[in-house]
């Protein structure tokens, strides 16, 4: 490295001649350092400055202006654009949805991929491996194709569930995904079938880190299986609970996948999660409202963001409390 | 072990005891493996359905087995619904966005990791509140950018799109790897004469396959299963659809056909699965990486 050699220190008289070419080398290597960087920073800064910096900045431009449609013109027009989403019950309602639909999957998630995670753990239990492998394959598979897929095993009449059902003998089926009462229960059990394994493994990664020989030094001192888990696992995991948790969270504002190619936000709205409900003034209206779209996403971008900041403080918190219990 | 001490004989339980105490775990194994089959079912299903007539399927057995195998249903996927087409675009964007995401997120997390410079602290700062932006928020002005910059509706624009939208994670993977690493390594290399691009290329680099690996990896699978931004840039060019935008397109036009649906989602999702089996270890890895660091 350049930055490492010593400056000269106050005992040193001035400099002579060597000192001073090796001085002005010195500078220039580093300036020469200096263009390295960020001519190997430059793709990311123009990738990324492009499709991901100047979205979002600019998104705060097209919130005000009325816009119908990427050719027409932009013709400002102030806080309209937000007071018309304010005014609109569907955009509280897809808001309500995607806060409904966090409240419903993340738990789920988190708890039974968490219980399911310490049987997986356990070196005494057979097939081990094959279930972890089984449980996490959904993860790679695309999420458009498993939600088109779905709609057909989840068709009510010739479907493979209520053919099931009815040879159950339940005469009626369920209309899962046309009846709006059911659609976004049904969506929210395939997402967390789907993203469940992302979850487990958090939990395996986590479970790993605690040596096993806590839990065989604890056998041999007559722990039992709930003793075990109540005060060695369970307080050794706790800062992973708050990581794993709003990852988790988090990872449930990105919907749009499987809620479109299911339900394209239906019956009659019941699944519109906000990403739809941009999609729809944007892209799939008859005249775009791109300004009404982007004030939307504004807002679902705000909201995303102050989500993230208690996730970077939970994380904060989480290893102070790992230092504590490692110290 | 000196000699002196007491033979101890091994605690062994009794034979019976044993066996009582494997009990719990044959009825846990037979509770997973009620659930892995309900786990793995849409996609059995999906094989047997790609494989039946639409005769078959709709008269919604549930045999799985159908009683005559129906290939011509992948003949119908492949070339009727353009799904080798598909499959082809799928491949294309795939591979030049692995590329991209993998080169650039190496020489920033390189750069990141191991220099401080005017800025990096900046730099990283904006990177990471940055983390978590969904596409839903950034796709309108994406769209209009690339309108601006004459990609729209071309695989160039969807490729330019999905290797700039969020991979801060894997910068931050490579930030991390590469900064935990001796800097004896750097200041051998200057020694012996190598400039900049040299120690990057020839020593980091090469150290850093793992996380290459993991990366590249995860990229790829996000790619693939990627939906919400091919979706906008094939719009207006049917031709120019992924595997997964054309999967949603091909039920939209022809409701009705059951099994070249199930075939079109067995050529889409086989890829992606046979690469999983081979290299699951890299897959969960990397996803075990956000919890650890």
């Amino acid at each position: 490295m350049t930055t490492i050699s010593a400056q000269p220190g106050p005992s040193a008289q001035a400099p002579d001649d060597a000192a001073l070419a090796r001085s002005v080398q010195r500078s220039s290597a580093r300036r020469r350092q200096t263009l390295w960087v960020w001519l190997l920073l430059m793709p990311t800064v123009v990738l990324y400055g492009v499709y991901t910096i100047y979205p979002i900045i600019a998104s705060y431009w097209y919130s005000l202006v009325e816009w119908n449609g990427f050719g027409a013109e932009k013709r400002f027009v102030g806080l309209s654009n937000y007071q018309s989403v304010f005014a609109d019950p569907l955009f509280w309602s897809s808001f309500k949805i995607t806060l409904i639909f966090m409240l419903l999957v993340a738990p789920a998630r988190v708890i039974l991929s968490f219980l399911l995670a310490i049987v997986l753990n356990s070196p005494k239990l057979p097939l081990s491996k094959l279930f972890r492998t089984v449980f996490f394959l959904p993860v790679v598979t695309t999420t458009a194709i498993v939600g088109v897929v779905m709609q057909f095993i989840l068709d009510p009449s010739s479907g493979p569930i209520n053919s099931f059902l009815k040879f159950l003998g339940f005469e009626g089926g369920v209309n899962f995904l046309g009846d709006s009462n059911v659609a976004l229960f049904t969506v929210s059990v395939v997402y967390v079938w789907k993203f469940f394994g992302i979850t487990m493994i958090y939990w395996l990664a986590a479970l790993q880190t605690i040596p096993q020989e806590i839990f065989d030094a604890a056998r041999i001192d007559g722990a039992g299986f709930v003793q075990i888990f109540r005060y060695i696992t369970l307080p050794l995991l706790k800062p992973f609970v708050i990581i794993i948790s709003l990852l988790t969270i988090e990872d449930t504002f990105r919907a749009f996948d499987l809620m479109q190619t299911m339900t394209g936000g239906g019956p009659f709205f019941s699944t519109e999660i906000i990403e739809i409900y941009i999609y729809r003034w944007a892209f799939a209206a008859q005249i775009p409202q791109l300004g009404h779209a982007s004030a939307a996403a504004v807002l679902f971008g705000a909201f995303v963001f102050a989500i993230g900041l208690i996730q970077l403080w939970g994380v904060y918190a989480a290893r102070r409390l790992r230092k504590d219990l490692s110290a | 072990m000196s000699a002196s001490s007491p033979a101890v004989r091994p605690l062994r339980a009794p034979r019976w005891q044993r066996i009582l105490r494997r009990v719990p775990w044959w009825i846990a194994v037979a509770f997973l493996v009620v659930l892995a089959i309900t786990w793995v079912y849409p996609f059995v299903w999906m094989v047997s359905a790609s494989l039946k007539d639409n005769m078959e399927v709709f008269a919604a057995g549930l045999e799985l087995i159908p009683s005559r195998f129906a290939f011509e249903n992948y003949v119908r996927a492949w070339e009727d619904a353009r799904f080798g087409r598909y499959l082809v675009n799928t491949v294309i964007v795939t591979l030049w966005t692995v590329f991209i995401v993998t080169v650039r997120c190496a020489c920033a997390g390189y750069v990141l990791g191991r220099y401080s410079f005017p800025g990096s602290k900046i730099f990283m700062g904006v990177l990471i509140a940055t983390l978590f932006v969904p596409t839903g928020y950034t796709i309108i002005p994406i769209v209009q950018v690339s309108l601006q910059l004459g990609v729209i509706d071309s695989l160039t624009g969807m490729i330019l799109a999905l290797s700039g939208a969020a991979n801060v994670s894997a910068i931050l993977i490579y930030a991390g790897y590469f900064r935990q690493m001796p800097k004896e390594l750097e200041e051998a290399a200057v020694v012996d004469g190598a400039g900049f691009l040299r120690i990057f290329f020839s020593i980091m680099l090469p150290l850093a396959m793992p996380v290459t690996a993991t990366v590249a990896l995860l990229t790829f699978l996000a790619t693939w299963n990627a939906f919400f931004l091919p979706l906008v840039f094939s719009f207006s060019r049917p031709e120019l659809r992924t595997l997964s935008v054309g999967m949603q397109a091909f039920v939209g036009e022809n409701a009705v056909d059951w099994t070249g649906m199930a075939a079109a989602g067995v050529i889409s999702i086989i890829p992606v699965v046979v690469l999983f089996f081979f290299l699951q270890r890299y897959f969960v890895e990397g996803i075990a990486g956000a919890v650890k660091s």
